[in-house]
């Protein structure tokens, strides 16, 4: 390991944070010639406090919703200076920043194709604020805006299926990937960011305080939000599904609710989990290998 | 030799003399022509750089953002609804330091919807941080943006420049323009050379989180900077001049001000109709001058004392205003006078909202008012009838 350190420890992120341990495998995985753009969030809120930064590499924060929009204009400075070869360049985002306010902005970025590997943290919600709903919390997740009240219990929505979308703009590569297994989440990194163009990856990320689990069960929720099918992990290259993590016996979904208060309110209502279970059932048929999507 | 050409695409052969190196812009009336004519000069080979097409204002502003701390020489260009929807990001901008150059096509702003000319959207942005330069006709304008990039990235001041010329009255007029050689250009606006910038070599973080133990400093910073930048903004104008035989003012002008007893106070196009009245007025024995006011921020405190006091009135004319409050250049001028000796009486008129005509005569008709009775935020040129039916 090289003595700089692209991601240092010493941040303020809460224990068993899965957003902290996403940041640092994508860190480690892309190196040192990496330039980071990060929106408000989480992650850029523990990792900075000027004048002190957890960020070994170039990193720039500017708003909640334009990360991928400063990554177009780094990439486009970084040609006017003949260095377009020095540097790869990344935009972070959480899932609210990426399925809600910078929505756009993003769809912008992967219109133009321009040469950005946009990560999306997704730890369902918008935690930074304190765990409001976001286009990626999940069914009846009970956020702070999406309660568990007497009459709707939890989000009503399902989550907003970035990564097809993504794929659907032409993104050149997309993938989703989970804290729960660590090398392919690096190996996607890697892969991306060896990719000219628009790449896409969207990571799910545990987060004890907003999901209500123990702290140290940080890598066991994202095993298990993938062995239910609530959060398959795949890979699309030029529209086609072209890997997907084998899950050889799906558990039941309720192995992976109970462990979160965000979904008490539903676990002893049979029915309810059944609806989240079709979720998951969906989810295996609709993400299979050499699938051609678009 | 100067060449009969359209403000806006004055502007943009201007600004492409500048050699910006990333430009992102989206079209908005009255400022489109700027981001066409751009766009046509790179699809043409004439100005190497990267011409950034993208999906909104806030989208254009971000992306000069990032090009900007990236370390380039970074322009873009807007008008009303598209400066409101930039308002985050030019705050965040000059919260950073970043100097960027952005041309405003200054707009009336919605509702009702309107194209046409007034100054609600830049001063709407006025605290943002910005320095906001004001042009009274389009060679000025074209002028003021290789200024502009030269105050911005100064080293001691590197803060975005926003430049102003009032929608269709200058963007859509035909003028002789003379623009300036490249060869000059170059030598009076060199290279930028950024003071830091996201690179490997050196890596930095921008951009970060400023807690209560901070913030108020860094705010101070950027306020006096604001007190001192006014030096830099003097000897660009004075440089110019130098090199290219043009002078505007600095961050004032002042038009047969020394004997003046009546002062005409604005800024922008309206100035060249006040020189007029001036000057028809001075024929009949009225002692009127006129007091451009060149760059509104920072605001030229001391300029404006030297010029105003130990006049015997001065009259404002404002295109915006603070709904519920007074004219905004009104509050500007009056907080410099507060507590000065031989203060001028001051009348301010709202005038020429939303691209209402402003004729000599009305002009006049002002000063008429203004010679009989101070008046206070006083709405010129309403038109009777509307008033009342909008009052059911
Ligand atoms: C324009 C704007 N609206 C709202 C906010 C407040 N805000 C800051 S971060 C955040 C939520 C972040 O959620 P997400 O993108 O999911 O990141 P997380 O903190 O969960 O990692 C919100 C609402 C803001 N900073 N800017
Ligand atoms: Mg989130």
């Amino acid at each position: 390991m090289s003595t700089v350190k692209v991601f240092n420890a010493g941040h303020t992120a809460c224990s068993g944070c899965g957003l902290s341990l996403a940041a640092r495998l994508v860190m480690e995985a892309a190196g040192p010639n990496v330039i980071v753009s990060n929106s408000t969030g989480c992650l850029e809120v523990f990792t900075t406090r000027s004048p002190q930064t957890a960020w070994g590499v170039p990193w720039v924060h500017s708003l909640f919703e334009n990360s991928g929009a400063l990554a177009t204009g780094i990439v486009a400075a970084l040609k006017m200076q003949g260095k377009e070869n020095e540097a790869r360049v990344m935009a972070f985002g959480g899932d609210g920043s990426t399925a809600d306010i910078g929505f756009g902005i993003i769809s912008g970025m992967w219109e133009r194709g321009d040469d950005v590997l946009y990560v999306c943290f997704d730890n369902e919600a918008y935690m930074n604020t304190g765990i409001q709903r976001s286009g990626l919390t999940p069914f009846l997740g009970a956020t702070s805006t999406s309660p568990a009240g007497s009459v709707t219990g939890g989000n009503q929505k399902q989550k907003k299926n970035i990564p097809m979308i993504a794929a659907a703009h032409g993104v050149k590569y997309v993938a989703t990937a989970c804290v729960g297994y660590q090398r392919d989440l690096q190996n996607k990194i890697k892969k991306a960011l060896a990719i000219k163009g628009p790449k896409y990856v969207q990571i799910l990320a545990t987060c004890p305080l907003g999901w209500g689990n123990d702290s140290s069960l940080t890598i066991q929720m994202g095993k298990l939000a993938v062995e239910t099918g609530l959060f398959p992990l795949f890979e699309v290259e030029e529209g086609k599904i072209t890997n997907v993590m084998n899950v050889a016996k799906p558990k039941p979904v309720e192995e992976y609710l109970k462990l979160q208060t965000r979904f008490r309110h539903i676990v002893k209502n049979p029915e309810e989990v059944a609806k989240v279970q079709a979720i998951a059932d969906a989810n295996f048929k609709r993400y299979t290998k050499d699938k051609v999507l678009f | 030799m100067k060449k009969v050409t359209e403000g806006l695409k004055a502007i943009a052969e201007t600004v492409a003399l500048c050699r910006p190196e990333v430009i992102s812009a989206y079209p908005i009336t009255p400022q489109t022509h700027i981001v066409e004519e751009l766009s046509v000069i790179v699809a043409n080979g004439k100005l190497k750089c990267e011409f950034i097409n993208v999906e909104s204002e806030f989208a254009a502003a971000s992306v000069v953002l990032g090009a900007s701390v990236a370390g380039v020489r970074a322009y873009s260009a807007t008008s009303s609804q598209g400066l409101l929807l930039m308002a985050e990001v030019l705050f965040n901008m000059a919260g950073m330091r970043l100097p960027v150059v952005i041309t405003d096509a200054n707009r009336a702003v919605s509702a009702p919807i309107n194209i046409w000319n007034d100054w609600q959207d830049t001063l709407a942005i006025r605290d943002a941080g910005l320095i906001h330069l004001f042009a009274e006709d389009n060679q000025e304008a074209c002028d003021m943006h290789l200024q502009a990039f030269k105050i911005a990235e100064d080293h001691e001041v590197m803060l975005p420049v926003m430049v102003n010329l009032d929608g269709f009255i200058l963007t859509h007029a035909f003028d002789p323009i003379e623009f300036p050689e490249q060869a000059l250009v170059d030598k009076y606006l060199p290279k930028y050379v950024p003071m830091e910038k996201l690179d490997v070599k050196n890596p930095l973080s921008f951009g970060l989180m400023g807690g209560p133990d901070r913030y108020l400093e860094t705010r101070y910073a950027m306020a006096e900077t604001m007190k001192t930048c006014p030096a830099v903004i003097r000897k660009a104008a004075q440089d110019f001049n130098k090199m290219f035989g043009r002078n505007y003012g600095e961050l004032i002008e002042e038009y047969k001000m020394e004997d003046a007893e009546i002062v005409l106070v604005s800024m922008g196009s309206i100035i060249s109709s006040m020189k007029d009245v001036a000057d028809d007025l001075r024929a009949a024995g009225k002692k009127v001058g006129v007091l451009k006011i060149r760059c509104y921020r920072p605001f030229p405190v001391q300029d404006v004392i030297k010029s105003l006091c130990g006049k015997k009135k001065a009259i404002i004319l404002e295109k915006a205003l603070s709904i519920g409050g007074v004219g905004i250049l009104t509050a500007d001028i009056k907080a410099a006078l507060y507590g000065q000796k031989n203060v001028p009486e001051i009348s301010d008129f709202i005038l020429g909202l939303g691209g209402r005509d402003i004729r000599i005569s009305d002009i006049k008709a002002i000063v008429a008012l203004a010679e009989k009775a101070n008046l206070k935020g006083e709405f010129y040129g309403l038109d009777p009838k509307l008033v009342e039916e909008m009052d059911k």
